[in-house]
């Protein structure tokens, strides 16, 4: 892998940093996360390519590309859920504050309670509202008693803007949920355990535009707290709710900036030809 | 006569398909596009009206046959079977047959020959009148459907029609003789019933039907209810049914864990049919497995610490019992287990579980209600099991829970009761059938039941 390809996709970050730094980007900004080189194979074919991308601390960063591209990819490398995957590889360096997430020495189940996953679909696992958020404390150990545990619940129901509606009825079956509740559910439970980097894969592409504005207006307050990645196939939700946009293509990094710049003035033409809807 | 009427038949069903088939083309100079139906519905059509009539009729006689021409010989040779009694009438018509047709002939007099005489000329005649009304329907049907055939004849609907009606008749096959089973299971308990009192049957907890005339009264035909207490059997069967749960449950489950999440591709081509042979194999080498090693094995290690193990026991047979279900078990899960969505296995996976954590409290609830009715239905397999216990648990019906001893089940004392020459309407026979019903009420129950959680669960996921 030379380091030409990784500056060709005119990232800020690129080059791996020694563990041990704080990192941040050229203009002084903290990153919270950080892929250099990233190569990924299932089996023989290659999924994406010398990927190098900074993702800013308390920042919206979203993913974006036509179908295929290698988004989902990416973000499923960032909290090692490709693991799941027998056939895939990962090489490369992607870092989380100071420290390589595939070092061997780093514990999946820790690392995935500091970088949590909401799904496209929405997931709730066939048990009460109650219970689907409170599973991640409970495995995590965090907290003493039931009533910390009844807090957890009722602050991240809260923050996923659900707990007025589901208040009285806890001990329902999270599955008996509208849709967009249930994703934020998703939500709810991914912040249970009080990650730092929340990482969405299409969340509300299962959604009707109502419960999705409601979904992104949360993500909009999320961001005060936590860092979030986000992939999108809507070009104006990445425009309503990141800072930052990341365009691949063909399992490329081909631009990443400023997401006002990116809609309004992108370097590459692929970016300008996919935004402008000619392909995709 | 028969066979060769149906290779006949078979011939003018395939003639009948070619000859609708072009005649329907033909009716619209080729452009099939302007036909109701298909060309093939046609051929189908033409084939079914030619044989489906004459076929019927083949069947009806071939059934009627005998006993129209049985009927026909006594009253033309009455004189011959005058004064004769049933067994030797049915022997006169055999023997008469046999002269006719060829066969074992018992011996022969003038009457039989003339009766077989009557038989070979009666059977011709028949037969030509029988082929000749075969050929009527064959070629009416063939004539009046081939001028049916036309542009916007429903050839289509006709031939589904007939095959609803052969599916409806197919399935009243199966129906029917489960009803059939079933009420004669029903009538038998009830003579049962009429001899033993039907509470000494169910609540009784003594078992010999083998005594059960010793202390008989006066009349020959007296039984002494006390002997057909069904207690020890039930007792019999839920040990070793526990038995073999306890063994089957936990490794079938725990296999079906291991095959659906932790192994690898390969591995799980090759031990899960590896698994389901175990399925294959007959309960009888099970039997001897169990007669041979394992009950001699506990018996051996039983007394190296003490325990006196009689040489057949409920533990042997319910440890190869479970063996034997395990596939039942693990297969079963592994198809519940492996229809949990992935997004949930994910779902916990990317909130930091492990695979265990996600298996424990994710999928295993999730498969829960499959999980139960597997174990259900692997116990109502191991309540009907036989063979097993014939050989490995014995026949003392004893009741106890100590799993040490020999015990008995309810279809080992059904195969004990039947064997042999027996009388038919005797008690001993007749608690056969009741036993039989017991079983049948006891694993129907469990069916429905597994049933039941089956339902619930296919309403959560759909
Ligand atoms: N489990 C897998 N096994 C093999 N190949 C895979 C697997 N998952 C993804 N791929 C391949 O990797 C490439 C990138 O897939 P990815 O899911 O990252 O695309 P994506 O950008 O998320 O697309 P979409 O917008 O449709 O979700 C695709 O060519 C896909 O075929
Ligand atoms: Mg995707």
């Amino acid at each position: 892998m030379s380091m030409e390809k990784v500056m060709d996709a005119k990232t800020d970050g690129g080059a791996a940093m020694p563990a041990g730094a704080a990192m941040v980007t050229a203009d002084g900004v903290p990153v919270k996360m950080r892929g250099s080189n990233v190569n990924v194979f299932y089996g023989e074919k290659q999924a994406l390519f010398d990927v190098g991308l900074d993702v800013r601390d308390r920042h919206v960063t979203a993913l974006i590309g036509p179908s295929g591209c290698g988004k989902s990819t990416f973000l499923r490398c960032l909290n090692r859920m490709n693991d799941t995957i027998d056939v895939c590889r990962v090489t490369g360096t992607i870092m989380l504050d100071r420290t390589d997430i595939y070092d061997p020495s780093v514990d999946v189940v820790e690392l995935r309670a500091r970088v949590g996953m909401v799904f496209q679909k929405p997931n709730p696992f066939p048990k009460s509202i109650y219970e689907n958020v409170a599973y991640g404390p409970r495995i995590h150990g965090l907290t003493r008693n039931k009533s910390e545990l009844d807090d957890v619940v009722a602050t991240s129901l809260q923050k996923a803007g659900l707990y007025e509606e589901v208040k009285d009825r806890l001990d329902e079956p999270g599955t008996g949920l509208s849709g967009g509740q249930q994703q934020r559910l998703c939500i709810a439970r991914a912040i249970a355990v009080s990650p730092e980097v929340i990482l969405m894969d299409e969340p509300c592409s299962a959604l009707d535009p109502i419960a999705t504005a409601k979904v992104e207006e949360l993500i909009d307050e999320l961001r005060e707290n936590y860092t979030i990645v986000i992939v999108t196939h809507s070009m104006q939700q990445a425009a309503r709710v990141s800072q930052r946009t990341a365009f691949f293509h063909l399992g490329n990094l081909v631009e990443e900036g400023e997401t006002k710049e990116i809609f309004t003035n992108p370097r590459d033409k692929r970016t300008q030809d996919y935004i402008t809807g000619r392909f995709g | 006569m028969f066979t060769t009427s149906l290779l006949l038949l078979a011939v003018v069903l395939v003639a009948a398909y070619f000859v609708g088939r072009t005649r329907a083309v033909q009716v619209v100079g080729g452009q099939v596009s302007d036909l109701h139906s298909l060309p093939s519905f046609h051929g189908a059509f033409l084939a079914i009206v030619a044989v489906v009539p004459a076929f019927v009729l083949l069947l009806l006689w071939s059934i009627l046959a005998p006993r129209v021409l049985d009927t026909m010989i006594l009253s033309t040779h009455a004189d011959a079977v005058a004064g004769l009694g049933t067994p030797e009438t049915e022997a006169f018509l055999r023997d008469a047959r046999a002269i006719a047709f060829g066969g074992i002939v018992g011996f022969t007099d003038a009457a039989k020959e003339a009766a077989a005489q009557t038989y070979a000329s009666l059977n011709a005649t028949a037969d030509l009148m029988l082929g000749a009304a075969m050929t009527l329907l064959a070629v009416g049907g063939l004539f009046g459907g081939y001028r049916a055939i036309a542009p916007r004849f429903r050839a289509r609907h006709v031939v589904e029609r007939v095959v609803m009606v052969l599916l409806v008749m197919c399935s009243a096959v199966a129906v029917i003789t489960t009803i059939g089973i079933v009420l004669s299971l029903i009538f038998e308990s009830l003579r049962f019933f009429q001899k033993v009192p039907f509470f000494d049957f169910v609540f009784g907890t003594h078992w010999s039907p083998q005594s059960a005339f010793e202390g008989a009264g006066a009349t020959g035909g007296d039984t002494n209810a006390e002997v057909f207490g069904a207690i020890p059997l039930l007792a019999g069967t839920m040990l070793i049914t526990l038995i073999a749960i306890l063994v089957a449950a936990p490794i079938g489950l725990f296999a079906a864990i291991y095959l659906s999440d932790y192994a690898s591709r390969p591995v799980r081509a090759i031990a899960k049919p590896v698994l389901e042979v175990l399925a294959g194999i007959p309960t009888v080498v099970y039997g001897f497995f169990a007669a041979l090693t394992v009950a001699p094995a506990f018996r051996g290690a039983g007394e190296s610490i003490g325990l006196s193990v009689s040489s057949e026991s409920a533990l042997a047979a319910g440890v190869v019992m479970g063996i034997m279900i395990i596939p039942f078990v693990s297969s079963l899960s592994d198809d519940v287990i492996n229809s949990v969505p992935q997004s949930l296995r994910d779902g916990s996976a990317g909130l930091g579980a492990t695979k265990s954590e996600t298996i424990r409290k994710v999928v295993l609830p999730a498969a829960l209600p499959g999980i139960v009715s597997a174990l259900i239905l692997a116990i109502s397999r191991a309540i009907g099991e036989t063979m097993i216990v014939v050989m490995a648990a014995g026949l003392a019906a004893n009741l106890t829970v100590n799993p040490l001893e020999a015990v008995t089940t309810v279809t080992v004392q059904i195969v004990t009761l039947l064997v042999g020459d027996q009388e038919f309407d005797s008690a001993k026979t007749l608690a056969a059938f009741a036993l039989g019903l017991l079983l049948f009420c006891v694993t129907l129950a469990l069916n429905i039941f597994a049933l039941r959680v089956v339902q619930k669960y296919r309403e959560q996921y759909d």
